[in-house]
């Protein structure tokens, strides 16, 4: 069965997955044929996500949002292992679907130069953008993995395939400087995808034994199979039970959410990425793990949840800190912001480790405001390298008197992440510190001292780069084209918007958040 | 149990040994230009022999020969999927036969006498007769495997496959001496029925039964190459003919877990904590081993049959947990592997028979050379590794589910790991495939692949996908074939036995 708003949720997965397949028997040589198809994919998708955010209703009016299609019980396995093919939506998941359509669109619009086999990258990018709304949208644990799988599995070839090296030694051969100490360094993009590759799979491993590990538990407590979520959670688990395989959700799901110190993937597969898909893999996918670690995890395990929240929380402040100290090493320009994600998604784990309704509102509004910040980071990190051909910011000096509309969106991204007031990360991150004050004050100072360090790497990376005297060899870079520019305006303008008019969305996470606290018995 | 016997409920069995002979008569009368005709006939025959038997067995549940053999629904679905598999080697075999092997009339009727073989295998209701259809298909392989006569590999292939096979039925027949020493008895259902006061028994009569168990197995895992038993699998499938090393990844596979999931379920079962956690340790070197060698393979071939190693792991998982879920998902598991290797390995013949190579670096480039055939191998190997909307996905989720249920969840853990080290090697050909380019020179060789090949591995990545998002026929026909299992013991006992 499905209501009119569970349709709505149903086309949100159907219309990226089959217009990828439909994608396929395009004519591979039409060009601007498969760039507008994608883009049409992508504002109808965003289309959708905005009427089912803005109609949201916070009052608990969440069965409407149901789908159970009749088909699938058909379609599905359902032979005595009780799948179902379920939707439902949650104020937790109405922001996350909003960022994962805002994102895609303005991934794909910032592609409008991929010209290498463009037809088999908008495929994949359409499928790895369904299955992340999938995951989002799934109530039912085997398809929520099966999403999981399907959103990290295109990543291997977007990356691969479309990718771009790190390789300063190219550079330094250029710069006539020679090869020797610390400039030797070559990262190929095969690394950074299979790096990913392996990673991102390898804790999927481990939150498949933990759904199998609940699911038998269940059955045997039960005797009745299901992989319904909000089910599994109704069951009454042993406490070492929980104690045992809540740390597999965890470090699985951490894993993908770039949990020190299983983050290095992150900052490898960033930088090697395409841009859009860079955007989309440090703006929406590492928000599949933070979502699966709050949605999974802590829901159908609790006590466990409970128990492991000061791990939880203290390696959050590890990734704020640590990532915060990587960034300001870096040369390469993705790297700073690989590191940063990093950091930032620190804040998102720490507003999960706080179990408490102010911390987890933080959590989920940064992982939303995150999204957007660092999607318009590489959007226009994205713009130099194409105008540049390299990253190093050794070399990038002074591209503010050629590049001005670039060089202030990357100013709006970096005054975002430092948590200037008046974006919306201040208030995200603010959260987050209330949340961590009043559990593990330490704790907060630390991820405060986080936030200082963050001002200063991109304070010195604006300053180098953007400011200052412009080198020759950049007289010629031409600035961000009209379409490239409306994206950025774009992000920066969703960022103001919900800085100084955060009410409603944090209203709606936190009809998200208090029922599901309730439920975790805190 | 029954005084007269129904023989013509045999009618399938007398049928392809039939078209057997008919192949090879017709060999004589046909023009050594116009071979090809002989698998067409070969094909088309096995195809309106499964079109007959489907009907004619349906709902048929009976036993002859005094419980030898066994006429029910889970011995007609493995029929099925017996010649399907044949008439799939067979018809991918063409391109290949007539560019490299001479004598195509006896390589197609031999092929039809494995079927024979394996439809035979799942009918068994006895040690003897299992022992006597496994050699069947065994020297059946051995003769394909060495097909390619001029070529050395094949030989070699060939005698280490015979050497190694011979020495694997001799355990197997003194695992049956032993087993009948201690039970008294072949029959799996009567075997169910004297276990557990065997077990009760003295230390000599234990002592010959777990001995036997022990080299049953060690028999059978010589058959289906499970570690450390499958020394002769690499050696045998980068020498035999690509067709035929596709045959025997996936026919000699599947007949052989028709026949070791009948033989657990129906007569090994009361002795389930005796051997289950050999079978699980088995299954786990057996996924690890083959899986983590794979990785260093630098021949494609070689590769696959370490992959295969590694699958049947998994199969071997199913067996570990023995529950009606298990059966159920071992033998969706089987169809997936059959099918989803059926499209890798016939991609891989259409790509070897247009450029005779088949080293891993040698499929650089080719998703530009030729975009399908990448495309299917993609497909295959993501399958393989347990990739989502794909086989592999499903029926490893429900294996695992099936094994997590029954308290082997460690087991499933280690599946997992193990899927995860596939997927690193299969991420190699895939990144040769789709990230390198072809080096110069070989680009001026055309991958051209034959009307025939094409609609075949066409077929087999659809049936791939299929399997993935719709498996609901699949699953309802194997959850009748399995019902057969379960339906009791006492139904097949032989009338003495059922007396008692």
């Amino acid at each position: 069965m499905s209501t009119f708003e569970g349709t709505l949720l149903f086309l949100t997965i159907a219309l990226p997955f089959f217009g990828a397949l439909a994608l396929v028997f395009f004519p591979a040589d039409r060009h601007g044929l498969i760039h507008w198809y994608t883009r049409a994919i992508a504002f109808v998708g965003l289309v959708l996500a905005v009427y089912i955010f803005v109609t949201f209703d916070t009052n608990g009016g969440l069965d409407k949002y149901t789908v159970d299609f009749p088909w699938l019980p058909v379609l599905g396995i359902r032979y005595t292992l009780g799948i179902r093919y379920t939707l439902g939506l949650s104020g937790i998941t109405a922001p996350l679907v909003l960022l994962n359509a805002i994102i895609f669109l303005a991934g794909v619009l910032v592609s409008w130069n991929v010209t290498h086999r463009p037809k088999d990258f908008f495929v994949w990018l359409t499928l790895l953008v369904s299955g992340v709304y999938g995951v989002f949208l799934s109530t039912d644990l085997f398809f929520l993995f099966f999403f999981y799988e399907l959103a990290v599995v295109p990543m291997y070839l977007l990356i691969g395939v479309w990718g771009s090296s790190t390789d300063f030694r190219a550079q330094e051969a250029f710069e006539g400087r020679g090869f020797g100490g610390g400039g030797k360094y070559n990262r190929p993009k095969e690394y950074g995808a299979m790096k990913l590759m392996l990673y991102l799979v390898a804790g999927s491993v481990l939150v498949w034994v933990a759904i199998l590990a609940v699911w038998a538990e269940a059955r045997s407590v039960t005797g009745e199979a299901t992989f319904a979520i909000a089910a599994l959670a109704d069951v009454e688990y042993s406490e070492n039970f929980q104690r045992l395989f809540y740390p597999f959700f965890m470090v699985g799901f951490g894993v993908l959410a770039g949990l020190w110190p299983f983050h290095t993937w992150s900052p490898d597969g960033h930088v090697a990425a395409p841009t859009a898909v860079s955007m989309l893999h440090a703006g929406v996918l590492m928000k599949l793990g933070a979502f699966g670690i709050l949605a999974v995890g802590m829901v159908v395990l609790p006590d466990g949840a409970e128990w492991w929240a000061p791990v939880l929380i203290g390696l959050g402040t590890v990734n704020v800190l640590y990532g915060a100290v990587s960034a300001l090493g870096q040369r390469d320009l993705k790297y700073v912001i690989g590191y940063s994600s990093v950091s930032h998604m620190g804040y998102v784990l720490m507003g999960l480790g706080t179990l408490e309704v102010i911390g987890l509102n933080g959590a989920v509004f940064q992982m939303f405001s995150h999204g957007i910040m660092t999607g318009l980071f590489f959007a226009m990190v994205g713009i130099i390298y194409e105008r540049a051909h390299l990253r190093d910011i050794t070399v990038l000096e002074g591209l503010g008197k050629r590049m001005g509309v670039t060089g202030a969106f990357l100013a709006a991204a970096g005054l975002t992440s430092l948590g200037l007031p008046g974006f919306s990360s201040f208030v995200a991150e603010l959260l987050v510190f209330i949340g961590t004050f009043r559990t593990y004050p330490i704790l907060g100072v630390l991820a405060v001292i986080g936030a200082a360090i963050t001002a200063v790497y991109i304070l010195r990376l604006l300053a180098k780069v953007f400011f200052g005297p412009i080198s020759p060899r950049w007289e010629g870079l031409q600035d961000a084209t009209k379409l490239e520019a409306a994206v950025g305006g774009a992000l920066v303008g969703v960022l103001l918007l919900w800085g100084l008019y955060p009410f409603r969305i944090v209203e709606i996470i936190d009809s998200g958040v208090k029922p599901l606290l309730e439920s975790m018995g805190i | 149990m029954t005084a007269d016997v129904r023989f013509e409920l045999l009618w399938p069995e007398f049928l392809v040994a039939g078209l057997a002979f008919l192949v090879f008569t017709l060999d004589f009368f046909v023009r050594p230009a116009r071979k090809e005709v002989l698998a067409w006939v070969s094909a088309a025959g096995l195809a309106v022999i499964t079109a007959f038997t489907i009907p004619f067995l349906l709902d048929e549940h009976d036993t002859l020969f005094n419980g030898l053999y066994r006429v029910d629904s889970y011995a007609l679905f493995f029929k099925v999927v017996s010649m399907g598999i044949g008439m799939a080697v067979i018809l991918g075999s063409i391109h290949y036969v007539n560019q490299r092997l001479t004598h195509p009339g006896e390589y197609y009727a031999i092929i039809i006498v494995s079927v024979l073989a394996m439809m035979m295998m799942a009918a068994s209701g006895e040690l003897l007769t299992a022992y006597l259809s496994l050699e069947l298909l065994s020297f059946c392989l051995y003769i394909l495997s060495g097909f390619a006569v001029s070529d050395l590999r094949s030989n070699e292939a060939s005698v280490k496959y015979v050497l190694l096979g011979a020495f694997s039925s001799g355990l197997l027949l003194y695992g049956i001496v032993l087993m009948y020493g201690a039970l008294g008895t072949t029959h799996f259902a009567e075997m169910a029925v004297v276990l557990p006061d065997a077990m009760e028994a003295d230390n000599a009569v234990l002592g010959r039964l777990l001995l036997g168990l022990a080299l049953l197995v060690a028999g059978l895992g010589f058959k289906v190459a499970a570690v450390p038993f499958h020394m002769w699998a690499p050696d045998v499938y980068q020498g035999a003919p690509m067709p035929i090393t596709a045959y025997i990844a996936v026919g000699s596979k599947a007949a052989a877990f028709a026949l070791v999931l009948r033989l657990f379920y129906e007569g090994l079962q009361p002795a389930y904590g005796e051997w289950q956690l050999l079978i699980a340790g088995m299954a786990a070197l057996t996924m690890l081993f083959g899986n983590i060698v794979a990785i260093v393979q630098t021949n494609v071939k070689r590769m696959l049959a370490y992959s295969s190693v590694g699958q049947v792991g998994f199969l071997l998982m199913g067996i570990a947990a023995l529950s009606p879920i298990a059966s159920n998902a071992l033998i969706v598991h089987l169809v997936g592997y059959s099918v989803t290797n059926f499209a890798v390995f016939f991609a891989i013949t259409a790509f070897y028979n247009a450029t005779g190579k088949d080293d891993i670096p040698d499929f650089a480039g080719l998703a530009g050379r030729s975009p399908f055939l990448a495309a299917a191998i993609t497909v295959g190997l993501f399958s393989l590794a347990g990739l989502p909307f794909l086989a592999g996905f499903l029926t490893k989720f429900y294996l695992f589910s099936a094994a997590a249920a029954e308290g082997l969840l460690w087991l499933a853990g280690v599946a997992m790991l193990a899927s995860l080290i596939s997927l690193y090697y299969y991420l190699q050909l895939i990144r040769r495939m789709y990230i390198e380019e072809t080096p110069e020179g070989e680009a001026s060789v055309a991958v051209r692949t034959p009307a025939l090949l094409y609609a075949l591995i066409g077929a087999m990545a659809l049936g791939t996908v299929l399997l993935g998002v719709y498996p609901d026929p699949v699953m309802t026909a194997i959850e009748g074939a399995t019902k057969a299992l379960q339906i009791g013991q006492d139904y097949w006992l032989p009338v003495g036995i059922a007396a008692q």
